[in-house]
């Protein structure tokens, strides 16, 4: 498989794939972050998946006491990533997590659900059902605390932003922006056209991880009524 | 225990940052300058990671409580107590009841404030720092406000046997050591404030005229600058051809360029991730004289390579660590 590495600063690198949406080689980048996890090695302070990158954020001290001076430390970590590469196993790929997100849909808790579905020319009831029907791949966490950058949004679901961003957008509004879509993590200004509402909360700072979805995972909009939005609002807590 | 009296500008509790939560979103955010913030805790005997109040343009006052240690270090606020101005960049004792309060910023943007102990808040996701726009750690995710009561750990041993010390030694409301950080150890910037940076990602897209630009004229930091980024006011630059990047993360120093052609160099409160084509990052040795640039400033960019980089800051890093063991000595040594 083909990658390449470039420096982002003097205390991170990004590994990039060369072919961008090749699936199969974009889950031997994450078993990266795996063997990552598990050699813990002591130079590394953290890694961000993204898509198609992955980046290693390394501590150039550490990697000078280990390995000497006579390389830089970002050529030490390049050599050291290259190896970790040629011994990740092509075919332990983990189960995919596959977590359904409950949205309601409509109403005051998707105000702009009707602009869109006069925008797009479907009935409501299909905007619902395009959003909801397919599978989304969570390509990264990133932006804001747990704002998940999702996989291909229906084509006939694309709108533009709100010209008029609102200055106050509630945690866990389901919106549409532009070819994307994706949930507010908290409270927010934004200019995405909000179409409904999760009871989930996505990001908690005092969970162990923060974030509800992790680069990786797969979600389903799945829709539910008012009452059923509440009951489970209530315990979410 | 000490109490905020006033706030100042922009005053936040801040320590080496929230490391492992970039793959959640969540920004590192820390000190702006952490050279500052290291010596300043160093000063008083604590470990480089504890908290500091990071202090903006206009610095807070602070009625102390109990006799301890202070140090304050980076911009120059104007500190007093009783009137008196104190020193930077070196230990000083304040007795219980002193106020310490900061005037008109005479140069630099940004001052570290360390108390013996360091600051007593709650850990979230491994640090102290306060990310404002997520309202996350340091006091509830909030600037310092006027009447907050914040207290510190308990001091070193040694530092303990210091304030004993000094607490019978003197009537004085306040003393600073008779030593200081040397001023050649403390990272300025020359006469034409210049900064290095690694070529970014995209630089080699940019038209010829930006890449030279780039290092040849002068930027100035407009009134729109944070503790996220500032933007920089220039000649604009721009692609040789328009087009989309996907969104990757960046990094504190990260120079990004939107269509405006107005670079924003990011900051420690920076998002984790960015769709904007970077042309540069900024050496990490560079940051902190960075931090102390405030709206107005101008500055260059030079180049440098990874390498050169890394070299200066492994340097830096021997130095601090020099530093840190010659402080160690001279606090025993004052306590004895």
């Amino acid at each position: 498989m083909t990658y390449s590495i470039y420096p982002l600063g003097d205390q991170a690198l990004t590994i990039e794939l060369e072919s961008e949406l090749h699936v199969a080689q974009w889950q031997k980048l994450h078993q990266l972050t795996q063997t990552l996890e598990n050699l813990k090695p002591d130079w590394l302070i953290e890694y961000i998946p993204a898509m198609p990158t992955l980046t290693i954020v390394y501590n150039p001290l550490i990697v000078q006491k280990q390995y000497g001076a006579k390389r830089s430390p970002y050529e030490i970590v390049c050599e050291e990533i290259n190896i970790l590469f040629k011994q990740t196993p092509p075919h332990t790929m983990k189960k995919v997590k596959q977590i359904d997100i409950p949205v309601c849909y409509g109403g005051q808790l998707g105000p702009d659900l009707l602009d869109v579905a006069q925008y797009t020319k479907l009935t409501p009831k299909e905007v619902i059902q395009f959003h909801s029907e397919r599978t989304y791949t969570v390509y990264m966490i990133g932006c804001a605390p747990g704002f998940p950058y999702l996989g291909e949004l229906n084509q006939k679901l694309h709108i533009p932003r709100r010209t008029s961003p609102r200055l106050f957008v509630p945690a866990g509004s389901v919106g549409i922006g532009g070819e994307q879509t994706g949930v507010y993590p908290l409270d927010s200004p934004g200019d995405w056209q909000i179409i409904g509402q999760t009871p989930l909360t996505l990001f908690l700072k005092n969970a162990e991880p923060p974030s509800l979805l992790k680069s990786g995972d797969q979600i389903r909009f799945v829709p539910i009524s008012e009452a059923e939005y509440a009951t489970l609002r209530n315990k979410e807590g | 225990m000490f109490t905020i009296i006033r706030s100042g500008m922009l005053t936040t509790i801040q320590d080496l940052g929230r490391h492992g939560y970039q793959q959640y979103g969540v920004s590192v955010s820390g000190a702006m300058d952490t050279f500052a913030h290291r010596i300043a805790n160093l000063l008083v005997g604590n470990d480089e990671q504890q908290a500091t109040l990071e202090m903006t343009l206009i610095g807070p006052a602070i009625l102390f409580e109990e006799d301890t240690f202070i140090s304050i270090c980076g911009a120059d606020l104007s500190p007093t107590i009783d009137n008196e101005p104190l020193p930077l960049w070196r230990p000083i004792f304040v007795r219980k009841g002193s106020k310490l309060s900061f005037g008109f910023c005479k140069n630099g943007c940004r001052s570290y404030l360390a108390i013996a102990g360091g600051i007593h808040v709650a850990k979230v996701m491994g640090s102290r720092s306060t990310f404002l726009k997520a309202r996350i750690g340091g006091i509830q995710g909030r600037a310092v406000q006027s009447g907050d009561q914040l207290s510190s750990y308990s001091p070193s041993p040694y530092i303990t046997k210091l304030i004993e010390r000094f607490t019978c030694m003197t009537m004085k409301n306040y003393l600073p050591l008779k030593w200081h950080i040397a001023y050649e150890c403390i990272p300025h910037f020359n006469k034409k404030r210049i900064v290095f940076i690694m070529k970014g990602k995209h630089f080699s897209q940019f038209t010829r005229d930006s890449q030279e630009q780039l290092f040849t004229k002068p930027f100035t930091i407009s009134m729109n600058s944070d503790r996220m980024s500032y933007r920089l006011k220039g000649t604009p630059l721009s692609l040789a051809a328009p087009k989309e990047y996907l969104s990757e993360p960046v990094t504190f120093g990260s120079i990004q360029v939107p269509t405006n052609g107005r670079p924003i160099l990011l900051m420690a409160d920076h998002q984790t991730t960015d769709n904007y084509p970077r042309i540069g990052e900024v050496a990490s040795v560079d940051l902190p004289l960075i931090a102390q640039l405030k709206p107005g400033d101008v500055l260059s960019f030079q180049e440098i390579s990874v390498q050169q980089a890394q070299r200066l800051l492994l340097e830096r890093e021997a130095m601090i660590g020099a530093l840190k063991q010659g402080i160690k000595l001279a606090l025993k040594r004052a306590g004895n």
